[in-house]
């Protein structure tokens, strides 16, 4: 009953940290003014947390579930076409579909809503529709391709979802599926994260963390759901599992749809994020930068990957741009020239692997009961938050 | 049928040649999965790296002493990837080492970029290899007829190496059982460093052979055959040699008819959707031994 | 006298490959009993526990839970020309019946294993919660979106009953792995048990245990048998343990029943006795 009570101190923390977070948020879109440094800063912050949602649904199957699926890039993007797809408007299509005819689907549902419902109403409920089309097609494609990839084993269940993806990847870029998908051509002229906004109030930082927030939100309560214990059983073990009653393709398959639902929405805020979308980038290096950010936040920590995901964008796109730039503090370094950030960043990843596999958090939570009990200067009993592996 | 063959030969002679060279590269795979039950993941980009270094060295040495200097080369670089980021996790869990073989691939592919600057790379003319000539009224180059001839004497020399020698009844006996060979005295570590050896080797000789049919090599050319390849290891039989081979040759042949029937975009599709009906008909694969797991 | 069969194995043949692991095996074990198989190492005792539990599929022969068929098999096509159990075309007809292990679970058998399988990243309180998602009123959504709190409340606080039944309540936020042996042996029980099975499959609760434990463990498990009228079939070396709690005993060695009866008649039976001591040739 003590715990409880603490809960709730943890809940109120919490809830107000994600408060400030989500003012400071709209207030970086709107009051404070654009400079060098926000100019680097929002676009790290929007990528960070689109990366942040798609690791964590990578990590409820990989790190929770224990099934090693490497077809995130692929249901990604899934969810970025199904959503780039429903919301290009009508009268964009023949520029957009230049080579297919104008396409086939002729209709665009934030359009059609902002029709009804006026412009900034219609474009945000129907982002957001589009978004949940995007997470359903992807977990629809999720189920049918689990009921074969599912019944193998570990290191076979990898090849052959990383395979999945490749294959996806081949038939969406293919000429016959041009008038929806549009062949290997750019998607473009949908709604972007810049036309979310109420009346004059610019919502396009807050969005995706808005949205991130509540799939991982999500994901949390399911995993410290009874259904979240059955995905931990079977990846501890799955003939005690088996043998607890646990039906093992049920839970798997479960787990497989319900991560790549929420990849495939991650894939739609990917390409709202970017305006436009092609089916080349998705390929499996791409997953493989996700494991790895998997990886180095901690398999298991949900916390984690959302720290990791920050740190791998911001080194990515900021920190470490300098690495490329052929300078560095106004020197110019003779190894640095394009490309050269992606080697460090490469072999700091190496190094986490072999030296420090527990990643940053291990599989521990950063937890804001105990945070509260640390304020208060009270010893944390240990216990829940950090269970020692 | 004689029309069909016709009409086919020169995808059923590039499907040949192909699939010797996603042979040599399957013995890798299959060979390490056999004693680590590891999916080297970066043995794909192994191969490209092979390609990359002869770009590199034809430009700078004679092609007579380029070609041993490529072959050395992938040998050390199989081996220090062997030592640096797989034995430093033997006991480690099995999901560690795939995702440490993730990120060597990772490493691999972006040293490449680095050193390419992203651009494609022309690969060299080997002279004899890349010679064209005609056969049944069908141009090709060398390379198609003598990669099968290669292959094969590669693969009776590797199986009589692992059947004869004595290294070669180490590897049989590691692949059987890990913790027992330890006990009899076997040097784990030398095995394994052998069996990267000889899967580098096959894979250098492979990425001479494959390049010379293509025009260019870059950072990413490794991903494709190298996950061919691993499918023609599944569908063989994950740790047979001759399984491998076969498999090897069947994907290759099948790939290059589909494409000959205009059909590109699937071509690729269909080495996965063989991997996915091989593993659930027959897991093992045609030559694979039936494990039963112990409760 | 006469009890109804909770379990009954008819003719269970199981070969792997060329090796017939257990050949013609058939067992009742009476409702409320506890009933053992013992036998030397690789007779084929947690063999037979694989086929009943639904882990392997066995080459031929059926097994009946209360008066119903759960498992159905005979050997097919290459199983066939390679079978060398008896029986070949007894169960010819019959539709093969193959459960999964957690549909076995379901029916109400639970299960422990020889070599412990608690689930070494969750805490003793966790595992034995977790054994109670099967029986959970609950869906994917419900249970994400905490719909039904009642349902949860439940589950949490019959397994706190359940802890505190065995002793366990101490440990709970230890995680399961970190209990001594014992303890350990005694957590997989109750998370058995939290599956709210009819009938108990115990695989050697005593390995490892003091004559100390074995003795409270015998307690224990008649206890447990008592109170949530269980019935159980166990595999055990302990003859101690055996003779101590079993009300009838079957005999196996090389995958064949050797004997069967009650404690006193195996200890007297001399095929018994040389399958356990070995016997020389010229005897």
């Amino acid at each position: 009953m003590l715990t409880e009570k603490k809960d709730k101190t943890g809940l109120f923390i919490g809830a107000v940290c994600l408060a400030v977070l989500y003012v400071f948020l709209i207030l970086l879109d709107n009051v404070i003014p654009q400079n060098s440094f926000t100019l680097l800063l929002v676009p790290v912050l929007k990528k960070g947390a689109i990366y942040s949602l798609v690791c964590v649904s990578m990590n409820l199957l990989n790190g929770f579930t224990g099934l090693f699926s490497l077809g995130q890039a692929g249901f990604m993007m899934l969810g970025g076409y199904a959503y780039a797809i429903f919301s290009i408007p009508k009268d964009q299509h023949a520029a957009v579909y230049q080579y297919f005819d104008g396409g086939l689907i002729q209709f665009s549902i934030p359009e059609a809503l902002s029709n009804v419902l006026g412009e900034s109403a219609g474009a945000i409920i129907g982002s957001i529709i589009c978004i949940m089309i995007a997470g359903i097609v992807a977990a629809a494609f999720a189920a049918l391709i689990g009921i074969p990839v599912l019944r193998l084993k570990s290191d076979y269940l990898a090849i052959a979802t990383l395979g999945f993806a490749e294959i996806l990847r081949a038939i969406f870029q293919w000429s016959g599926l041009g008038p929806i998908t549009n062949g290997s051509n750019l998607l473009r002229k949908y709604t972007s994260l810049s036309a979310i906004k109420i009346g004059s109030l610019k919502l396009a930082t807050f969005f995706p963390f808005f949205i991130a927030g509540i799939s991982i939100a999500l994901i949390v309560l399911l995993i410290n759901s009874s259904y979240g214990r059955a995905f931990k059983a079977i990846r501890d073990d799955e003939i005690a599992a088996e043998a607890m009653g646990i039906n093992l393709f049920r839970h798997k398959m479960l787990s497989f749809v319900i991560s790549s639902f929420f990849a495939g929405v991650g894939g739609a805020l990917l390409a709202m994020f970017q305006t436009t979308i092609q089916a080349t980038p998705f390929k499996s290096a791409m997953t493989y930068e996700l494991l790895l950010i998997v990886v180095i936040g901690g398999i298991g920590s949900i916390s984690g990957s959302c720290i990791g995901a920050f740190l791998f964008i911001a080194c990515n796109e900021w920190w470490l741009r300098f690495l490329d730039n052929g300078s560095f503090m106004g020197m110019s370094v003779p190894f640095f020239r394009d490309g050269f950030r992606k080697v460090v960043f490469s072999v700091i990843i190496m190094v986490i692997v072999l030296f420090f596999s527990k990643g940053i958090m291990g599989d521990r939570e950063i937890s804001f009961a105990g945070l509260a009990r640390r304020i208060r200067g009270s010893k944390p009993s240990g216990g829940k938050e950090a269970p020692a592996k | 049928m004689s029309g069909f063959l016709e009409a086919n030969l020169p995808y059923i002679l590039a499907g040949i040649s192909v699939g010797g060279q996603y042979a040599l590269i399957a013995i890798g795979y299959t060979m390490v999965y056999g004693i680590l039950r590891l999916i080297n993941f970066a043995h794909g980009d192994v191969f490209m790296v092979a390609g990359l270094v002869m770009v590199y060295t034809s430009a700078s040495m004679p092609m007579v002493l380029a070609i041993p200097v490529v072959i050395l080369a992938t040998v050390i670089l199989g081996f220090a990837i062997e030592r640096v980021a797989y034995m430093p996790l033997r006991s480690a869990p099995r999901m560690s080492v795939m995702i440490s073989a993730i990120g060597v691939s990772y490493l691999l592919q972006n040293c490449a970029l680095y050193f390419t600057g992203g651009l494609p790379k022309v690969y060299p003319e080997i002279p004899l290899l890349s010679n064209s000539v005609t056969i049944f009224g069908a141009t090709t180059k060398v390379v198609t007829l003598i990669t099968p001839v290669i292959t094969l004497v590669l693969v009776i020399a590797l199986v009589t190496f692992i059947n004869k020698t004595k290294l070669g009844m180490a590897m049989r006996a590691v692949s059987k059982d890990f913790e027992t060979s330890q006990l009899m005295g076997i040097r784990i570590n030398n095995v394994i460093s052998a069996t990267f050896m000889i899967g580098c080797f096959l894979a250098a000789i492979g990425s001479l052979l494959y390049f010379s049919n293509y025009t260019s090599v870059i950072p990413t050319s490794g991903g494709m055959p190298g996950l061919k390849a691993f499918v023609a290891a599944v569908f063989g039989g994950i740790g047979s040699i001759p399984g491998a081979v076969i498999g090897a040759f069947v994907i290759g042949i099948c790939e290059n008819i589909i494409k000959g029937m205009g059909l590109t975009t699937f071509s690729d599709a269909f080495t996965f959707v063989l991997l996915i009906v091989i593993l659930l008909v027959k897991p093992t694969g045609i030559f694979g031994e039936k494990a039963t797991d112990k409760v | 006298m006469s009890r109804p069969v909770v379990l009954s194995l008819e003719n269970i043949t199981m070969q792997f490959g060329g090796v017939v692991a257990i050949n013609n095996l058939s067992m009742e074990i009476p409702e409320g009993n506890i009933t053992a198989l013992i036998g030397p190492n690789g007779a084929g005792k947690t063999t037979a526990f694989n086929c009943i539990t639904g882990v392997y599929q066995p080459t031929n022969g059926i097994v009946r839970f209360m008066d119903k068929v759960i498992v159905a098999s005979h050997p097919t096509g290459k199983d066939l020309k390679n079978y060398k159990g008896w029986n070949a075309d007894a169960y010819a007809g019959m539709k093969i019946i193959d459960p999964t292990p957690d549909q076995i679970t379901r029916l109400g058998i639970a299960r422990t294993f020889q070599n412990i399988r608690l689930w070494k990243s969750m805490t003793v309180f966790e595992n034995v919660l977790t054994a109670k998602h099967m029986r959970a009123k609950q869906n994917v959504f419900s249970a994400t979106f905490r719909a039904n709190a009642k349902e949860e409340k439940r589950m949490r606080d019959e397994t706190m009953a359940l802890l505190e039944e065995q002793g366990l309540d101490r440990f709970r936020d230890e995680l399961a792995t970190s209990l001594p042996y014992g303890l350990q042996r005694r957590l997989e029980i109750a998370r058995a048990l939290a599956t709210d099975p009819k009938l108990l499959l115990l695989d050697e609760p005593a390995a490892g245990m003091n004559p100390q434990e074995t003795l409270e463990l015998s307690e224990f498990i008649k206890q447990i048998r008592d109170k949530y009228g269980l019935t159980i079939l166990l595999i055990e070396h302990h003859m101690d343990l055996v003779m101590g709690i079993a009300d009838y005993i079957y005999v196996i060695d090389f995958g064949s029943e050797i004997a069967q009866g009650l404690p006193a008649e195996i200890q007297s039976n001399r095929k018994v006795i040389d399958a356990y001591l070995g016997v020389s040739e010229d005897e």
